[in-house]
Order: C-alpha cells, then structure tokens, then sequence
C-alpha cells in the first residue's frame, strides 16, 4: 500500500500560464497516476484555486497565440473528480482574503487551520510545497 | 544509525536560490554519513546537472577564471555521486525529463539520469524518509 | 505521538507568512508531539534579539525546540541569539530525517 502524502499547497499563480498548469498539481496528479496516495490542503494565495470560474485567455506574443491556457478551478476539480485527491481549503485563509464559501467549486472540504496538526497525524508524509 | 534511504525534492534553477546551497550542504552530509540519497530534480532543478555550465572570471574584483573558481551546480552534483561511491552508498539523481525538455538542459553529468513523476513517487515509497525543498 | 522538523527560510520582516508556520509549530507541540524549528537561510534574521524574536523565545517556552542553522547565522554575522535560540550544524537535518521524522520545509 503507497504512503498517504498529505501535500500542503501554498505556492499560487507562480509560472501556470508558462506551464499551462500548476506544476505542484500536476506533479500530484501524475504520481497519483504511479500508484501514490495523495491529499492536498490548499492554503494561503493557494485557496484562490478553488474559485469557481476563474481563468484568463492564452496571451499573444506578436504572432504566437496560446491555446491552452489552464484554469486552476478544473484542475482541481480534476483531482477531486477523476484521480480521487482530496482537497482541503483552509477556511480562515479564504475568510482572510475575503471569499464566501459559495464561490468555490463543489466537493473541497473547508478545513479550520486549527485542525492542520491533527490532520498531518493521519499521514506517513508530510510535504510543504 | 545504520544506512538510510532519503528522498529530496528540489525545485530551485542554480544560481537563483539560497535553497540550493542548503540542499547541497544537506546533501553532503547525508552522504557523509553513508547513507543512499535519491534527488527527484524537478522544473529549474532540471538544469542544477546540466553538463554544458561554465565557470567565468569576476571582472568586477579582477579574477580571472582560475582564481574566481566559480561554482557551477553540475560538479557539485558529480563531487556528491564521487563522495557516495567513497562512502559505499549511492545518489540516485534523477532530472524530470519534461523539465529538462522545455529548459533544453539535456545534456546531463554523467551518473544522473532522465525520469519522470513516478521516479519520485517510486522514491518516496523506497525511502526511509522524504523532504521537499519546494521554490517560492 | 510523532516527531517533527519545521525547517523555516523565510523571515519575519520579509513575509507574514511566518507567523503561520510559528503557529504550526505550537499547534503540533501542543497536541503532544515533539517538534524542532529549524531557522535556515534568511530565516536567521529572525533569531537576533529583536521586537520580532519574543515569538521564537515564546515558541521555546512551549516546549518546541527553536534552532538556527550555525551557517546562516555566521553567513549574516549574527553573534547574539534570541532566549530559547540555540546554533545547530546542518547535520540535524539529516538526524531527523534518518529517524524518520516528518519534516517540512517552509
């Protein structure tokens, strides 16, 4: 049986047009593929992946357009939905920087970062990307 | 303490981050000590092996290439696998090969390899203990 | 009961982001496990005697125990170290993972 990684994310908008995803993501997402056990807590700036609706269009360089440009609410959606990834949004952080809950995609978990050190009991790893 | 398998994620492109002078530090103490050591070099990582760096002068304190004796990250990483193979352990260093692609870093020191995510988690399972050094 | 190594690189007077990671730290120390704060890089800055180093000295008082890497500290000149603030060598880092603790870098 894999190891359960409890995966921290706090790292937010840092080169995902570049790469067309978050690279932390998608790392989880590809070695959930390899047979991991992973979950995710979205915290700090990270809570704003989980706003429903966002995503600005590829941008053009003279004549080069981008075609993908990645919408950070899909790809979390896409770990919850189709590689069985929990999510968490540490809730004080989305009060913090004032979004309501109704905002957010369905089916992430809000987490109080009160309950962070009981939660990272529960797993054999612990990285804080 | 009887040898060890550690796992290290690391993020950092060279000569952009403290982060890597730690990692290198911890590293070599981990080898140091004998213990088996895997690197999952991932995004600007990719290129802390790549073979084609290049040491320069310091013009601005009069040093010519000898004596600036610039760091360049690709011996550090062959000076670590040399220190394993004295210390009768092994690094396993890994560049993620679609990091490598998009950085055009594909020429690597010899003893580190191309891999993939599931060279990490592969790692993370065979490893005593992990640590992600992740890039702010 | 676990065990853990904080490992900090970030600095107060730079990111508020600090203050979580702090508040981590207790909160793990104070659900009874055994916890060590690795200041590391400019993480440093934060264990000279200063108005933001009685976090650290607090920190200590609850039982975790607050460290600061021997190189970055002698990389900053730092001399004098907050109360509850004691100089490690690197190699702590390799004691806690060979001992399989959890460890975090922030």
């Amino acid at each position: 049986m894999a190891k359960r990684t409890l995966n921290i994310v706090e790292s937010a908008y840092r080169a995902v047009m570049e790469e067309q995803d978050d690279t932390i993501l998608w790392l989880l997402a590809a070695m959930q593929g390899a047979n991991g056990a992973h979950t995710v807590v979205l915290r700090g700036n990270a809570v704003n992946y989980a706003i429903s609706g966002q995503g600005a269009p590829g941008i053009t360089v003279g004549g080069w357009k981008q075609t993908q440009a990645p919408k950070m609410d899909r790809d979390v959606a896409d770990l919850i939905e189709n590689r069985n990834i929990p999510v968490y949004v540490i809730e004080e952080d989305l009060a913090e920087r004032g979004i309501a809950r109704d905002e957010l995609i369905p089916k992430v978990t809000l987490l109080s970062r009160r309950a962070l050190p009981a939660l990272l009991a529960d797993y054999d790893l612990v990285a804080h990307w | 303490m009887s040898q060890k398998t550690l796992t290290i994620a690391l993020m950092d492109a060279p000569y952009e981050s403290a982060n890597l002078t730690t990692a290198f530090r911890i590293l070599d103490a981990a080898v140091r000590r004998g213990h088996n050591v895997n690197v999952f070099a991932y995004e600007g990582a990719a290129a802390l092996a790549f073979a084609r760096q290049a040491p320069h002068p310091n013009p601005v304190h009069g040093k010519n290439v000898a004596e600036e004796n610039h760091p360049t990250t690709k011996d550090q990483v062959t000076a670590l696998l040399a220190a394993a193979e004295q210390n009768g352990c092994r690094v396993d260093w890994v560049n993620c090969g679609m990091c490598v692609d998009e950085r055009g870093v594909n020429e690597f020191v010899a003893g580190t390899r191309r891999g993939s995510p599931a060279d990490f988690q592969a790692f993370t399972e065979a490893s005593d203990n992990t640590l992600v050094i992740p890039t702010k | 009961m676990d065990q853990y190594l904080l490992i900090e690189s970030r600095d107060p007077f730079e990111s508020n982001d600090v203050a979580y990671y702090f508040e981590l730290a207790k909160g793990l120390r104070e659900a009874g496990n055994e916890v060590s704060l690795l200041l590391i890089q400019n993480g440093v800055l934060a264990a000279r005697p200063s108005s933001r180093s009685r976090a650290l000295s607090t920190l200590a008082e609850s039982g975790v125990r607050v460290l600061a890497d021997e190189f970055s500290l002698s990389e900053r000149g730092i001399k004098k170290l907050a109360e509850g603030v004691i100089a490690a060598p690197i190699d702590i880092v390799v004691d806690h993972l060979e001992a399989g603790h959890k460890t975090l870098w922030h």
